[in-house]
C-alpha cells in the first residue's frame, strides 16, 4: 500500500480540497442520508434502544476501569484454549511481532480482513518492507488496495469512489495482483462484486496465514468475534493453517453475556441491519476445524495514554460502527481523509488526537473539526458524549496541560502563537463558515452551557480571557425562532437537515 | 520489560482515578433492557427476517423433507454435495445416487470443496428476530469451511424447537468454545456506491428449510 497518513495537511486545508471536489462530495452526501436513515428505522424497532445503549456503555466503562483485570483474564482464557498471546505497547512493536510470526511460518503472502487497527499501526507498509505482500479482501479494501489510495470511511471505506471510477481500478490494477479483470468488465456493481469474487477466490484457497482484526474479544471465555458482510472474514478466519489478529486491548469485553447487548447494538448502528449476514466466533483452535496455530496480538499504541484521561477515556468505548460519521455535517462536507489517520468523522476528531498527543498540527486542529452540535452523541450506541471531549481536547490545546504520552506524563505547553493554534482556528472557522454546519452549530451554545466550560475553547477564548462569558440564554435565539416559527423536524436530535439546507 | 508488563503497567498507572477497592462488579450494569420482543409467532418472524436479507425460504414436513432437499439440488443443477458426517441419512434419501456424495474430510483442501456444487446442513439453532441461524460444528454442520466454500447452502431447521426469539435468548444456549458462524442471509456488500449486491464470498444461495416434527 503507498497511500500513508503521515505528513498529511491540518484539517482545514484537506477539508477545503475535498469540498472543491464535486464528485466527492456528492457520493459522502448520498452515502450518508441513505445509512442514516435506514439505520433510524433499524434502531426504531426495539423499544428498548435506550436501554441497550445505557447497558452498553455500562458494560464498556466497567470494563475500561478495570482494563488490567480483564486483559489479565483474557490472556489466561485465549492461552488455556490453544491461542497465544503477544503484547505490543506501540505500532512500531505490533508490526515487529506481526513480521516475525508471518516469516515464522516461511509464508511471503497473507490474506487480510478489514482491521481498522492494523490501518493505524500502517502494518501492510510494514509487511511489504519485509517482502511479505498482504491481500486487503473487503471489497472496498481492495478497491483502495488496488488504487493506492486510502480509506475514508469505517463502514465503506471506498465511499468516495463511484462505480465508473472502481471498475477503471479494476480493470487496470487487478492483474498486477494476481487474477486480472474479466474482459468488458461493466461498472454494474454486480459485475464488480463478481470481479472481486474472481480474483480473490483463489488467494483464499491459497492462503496459508490470515490476518484480522476483532470487534469482540470476551474475557471470560477468550472468545474472539469478527462481525462481517462479504464473507470474506470467514475466509480469512477458517481457511489459513495460521491466523494473526491484532485487537486494540478496548476490545475486550467481559462476559459471553455481555455479547447480547453488542450485537444487538452494532448491526443496526452500523449497516442499519437487524444483523449482519456474518458473524463469526472462535476460541483459541478447535481441533480439525479452521487455523491450526492463533495469535492474538493486543495493541496498545496511546490507549493507555487516552485511558489516563478521565473525560477522554470514553473514546474507548467505541465499537467503530460509523454511525456517528454519518450523521456529522463536518464529515458530510470535509470527507473522510480530511481527518489524516485510520479513524474518521466525529470519532476520530477525538481519538486521533488522544492516541498520538496533540503534537502535530494536524492532531491540534481535529477538535475543532466540528460545529458541537451533538447529532453524533445521538446516534452513538455506546453514548459517547463527543462534543464533550471536543470541548476538553479543545481546552488541551489552548490552554495545555498534564497529558499522558506513551505512558508517562508530561505537561503540553499551550498551541498559543504555534502553528498548531493557526491551524486550529482555521479548522474552526472553516466549520462555522459553511452555512450547513454553522445551523448546525447554533446547538453549540445550547450544549456548551450544559458541559459549562470555563472559557470558550478555541478562537473564543481570547475573548473570554478578558470577560466573564456572559449568562446565556437557556435556548440559542435560532433554537427558539425554529421552534415557535418552524414546524418540528421529524427525526428529533438531529437539527443538520431541516429547513433551509 | 516485556511488552505485557509495558502494557500492564500503563493500564494501571492510567486508572490511577479509581479507587483500589472498587471490584469490577462495583460498575453498575442495569440489565433493563428486553431479553425478548416477543414476536408472535416466533417461526414466522423467523421465515419473514430470513427471506427480508435475501435467504430463500422452504417449509415442510419431516416427510417430505427428503423429496425437498432433492428438488433443490436438481433446481440449481447440483452434481455434487458435502455431507457432514452426522447428517441424518433420511435427508438425502431422495436424492439420486449420481448426485455425488463428498464426505468431510479432514483431509479435504480448500480446492477440493471449490468443485463441490452444494451443501446440506443442519443447525445449532435459530433466532427468529434477527433472521438469523447459528452453526456450531456439531455432528450436523461439520467443519466450518463446508459451509463456505461451496456456492450453495441448504439449512435445514427443526421448528419450533431449534427456534429462539433474540439474541438474549440464544446466547445461553451455545457453547463459546465451539467455533461459532452466524448466518443473516447470504453474504452481501454495499462497498460500491451503497447498492446492496447479494452473494460476494461464501455461499451466493443460501436455501433455509424449515421442518416440522
Ligand atoms: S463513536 Fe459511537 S457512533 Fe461513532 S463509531 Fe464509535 S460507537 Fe459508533
Amino acid at each position: 500500500m503507498v497511500g500513508t497518513y503521515l505528513g498529511m495537511p491540518a484539517f482545514p486545508e484537506a477539508a477545503r480540497d475535498a469540498v472543491r471536489d464535486e464528485r466527492l462530495r456528492s457520493n459522502l452526501t448520498h452515502a450518508t442520508h441513505t445509512i442514516r436513515d435506514k439505520r433510524a428505522k433499524a434502531v426504531a424497532e426495539l423499544p428498548d434502544w435506550g436501554r441497550l445503549r445505557a447497558a452498553g456503555a455500562a458494560i464498556k466503562d466497567r470494563t475500561l476501569r478495570h482494563l488490567d483485570h480483564y486483559l489479565e483474564r483474557l490472556e489466561e482464557s485465549v492461552t488455556a484454549a490453544g491461542g497465544q498471546v503477544h503484547w505490543a505497547a506501540d505500532a512500531r512493536e505490533a508490526n515487529r511481532i506481526v513480521t516475525r510470526l508471518v516469516r515464522e511460518t516461511g509464508e511471503e503472502e497473507v490474506v487480510k480482513v478489514k482491521s481498522m487497527a492494523t490501518q493505524e499501526i500502517g502494518l501492510n507498509a510494514a509487511l511489504t518492507a519485509a517482502g511479505i505482500r498482504a491481500n486487503e479482501t473487503d471489497l472496498a479494501e481492495l478497491i483502495v488496495q488496488l488504487g493506492d489510495d486510502l480509506p475514508s470511511h469505517i463502514l465503506v471505506p471506498a465511499i468516495h469512489r463511484n462505480r465508473g471510477e472502481i471498475r477503471d481500478i479494476f480493470a487496470e490494477r487487478m492483474a498486477d495482483w494476481g487474477r486480472p479483470a474479466p474482459e468488458g468488465l461493466t461498472d454494474s456493481p454486480r459485475d464488480l462484486a463478481e470481479a472481486a469474487r474472481l480474483h480473490l477466490r483463489q488467494k483464499f484457497l491459497n492462503a496459508k496465514v490470515g490476518v484480522s482484526g476483532a470487534n469482540f474479544m470476551v474475557a471470560e471465555t477468550g472468545t474472539m468475534v469478527v462481525v462481517e458482510s462479504e464473507g470474506n472474514g470467514r475466509m480469512c478466519l477458517t481457511l489459513p493453517e495460521t491466523l494473526i489478529s491484532v485487537v486494540g486491548i478496548e476490545k475486550v469485553v467481559p462476559t459471553w453475556r455481555d455479547l447480547e447487548v453488542f450485537l444487538q447494538l452494532l448491526p443496526r448502528s452500523s449497516t442499519a441491519e437487524r444483523m449482519n449476514p456474518y458473524t463469526s466466533m472462535w476460541t483459541g483452535t478447535t481441533e480439525g476445524d479452521g487455523p491450526r496455530t492463533f495469535h492474538l496480538v493486543l495493541l496498545d499504541n496511546g490507549r493507555t495514554d487516552t485511558l489516563a484521561d478521565t473525560v477522554g477515556r470514553q473514546a474507548l468505548r467505541c465499537i467503530r460502527c460509523s454511525a456517528c460519521l454519518n450523521v456529522c455535517p463536518v464529515y458530510e462536507r470535509a470527507g473522510g481523509h480530511a481527518y489524516g489517520s485510520a479513524y474518521p468523522g466525529p470519532i476520530g476528531a477525538i481519538l486521533t488526537p488522544q492516541l498520538r498527543g496533540v503534537a502535530s498540527e494536524l492532531d491540534a486542529s481535529l477538535p475543532y473539526a466540528s460545529s458541537l452540535c451533538g447529532a453524533c452523541y445521538e446516534v452513538c450506541p455506546v453514548a459517547i458524549d463527543i462534543p464533550e471531549a471536543l470541548v476538553h481536547l479543545r481546552e488541551r490545546v489552548v490552554e495545555g496541560g498534564e497529558v499522558t504520552v506513551r505512558g508517562t506524563r508530561t505537561t503540553v505547553r499551550p498551541a498559543r502563537g504555534h502553528a498548531a493554534e493557526r491551524a486550529a482556528m482555521r479548522a474552526s472557522r472553516w466549520a462555522l463558515d459553511h452555512p450547513g454546519v454553522l445551523r448546525a452549530g447554533q446547538r453549540v451554545a445550547g450544549r456548551a452551557r450544559r458541559l459549562a466550560p470555563r472559557r470558550l475553547p478555541g478562537p473564543g477564548r481570547a475573548w473570554t480571557d478578558t470577560r466573564d462569558i456572559p449568562a446565556l440564554p437557556a435556548e440559542s435565539f435560532r433554537d427558539w425562532w425554529r421552534r415557535t416559527r418552524e414546524k418540528p423536524t421529524r427525526e428529533s436530535g438531529n437539527g443538520t437537515k431541516g429547513a433551509g439546507r | 520489560m516485556s511488552g505485557r508488563d509495558v502494557v500492564l503497567g500503563r493500564v494501571r498507572r492510567a486508572l490511577a482515578d479509581v479507587p483500589r477497592d472498587e471490584s469490577p462488579d462495583d460498575v453498575p450494569v442495569a440489565r433493563d433492557y428486553a431479553t425478548t420482543h416477543s414476536p408472535a409467532d416466533a417461526v414466522e418472524t423467523l421465515a419473514e427476517n430470513l427471506a427480508d436479507y435475501r435467504a430463500l425460504v422452504h417449509r415442510a414436513d419431516a416427510a417430505a423433507l427428503p423429496g425437498l432437499i432433492a428438488r433443490l439440488l436438481a433446481e440449481r443443477g447440483s452434481r455434487s454435495v458435502v455431507t457432514p458426517p452426522g447428517l441424518p441419512p433420511e435427508w438425502l434419501s431422495g436424492t439420486p445416487e449420481d448426485v455425488r456424495r463428498v464426505a468431510d474430510a479432514a483431509d479435504a483442501t480448500p480446492h477440493d470443496l471449490d468443485a463441490v456444487d452444494s451443501v446440506v446442513t443442519g443447525c445449532a439453532l435459530a433466532i427468529a428476530e434477527t433472521g438469523t441461524i447459528v452453526l456450531d460444528g456439531g455432528p450436523d454442520q461439520g467443519r466450518r469451511r463446508i459451509t463456505l466454500v461451496p456456492d450453495h447452502h441448504i439449512c435445514v431447521v427443526r421448528v419450533p424447537d431449534q427456534v429462539v426469539d433474540s439474541v438474549p435468548r440464544a446466547l445461553p444456549l451455545l457453547v463459546p468454545d465451539r467455533p461459532l458462524t452466524w448466518i443473516s442471509g447470504p453474504s452481501a456488500t454495499s462497498d460500491i456506491e451503497l447498492d446492496r449486491v447479494e452473494g460476494v464470498h461464501g455461499p451466493r444461495t443460501l436455501e433455509v428449510v424449515l421442518v416440522r416434527a
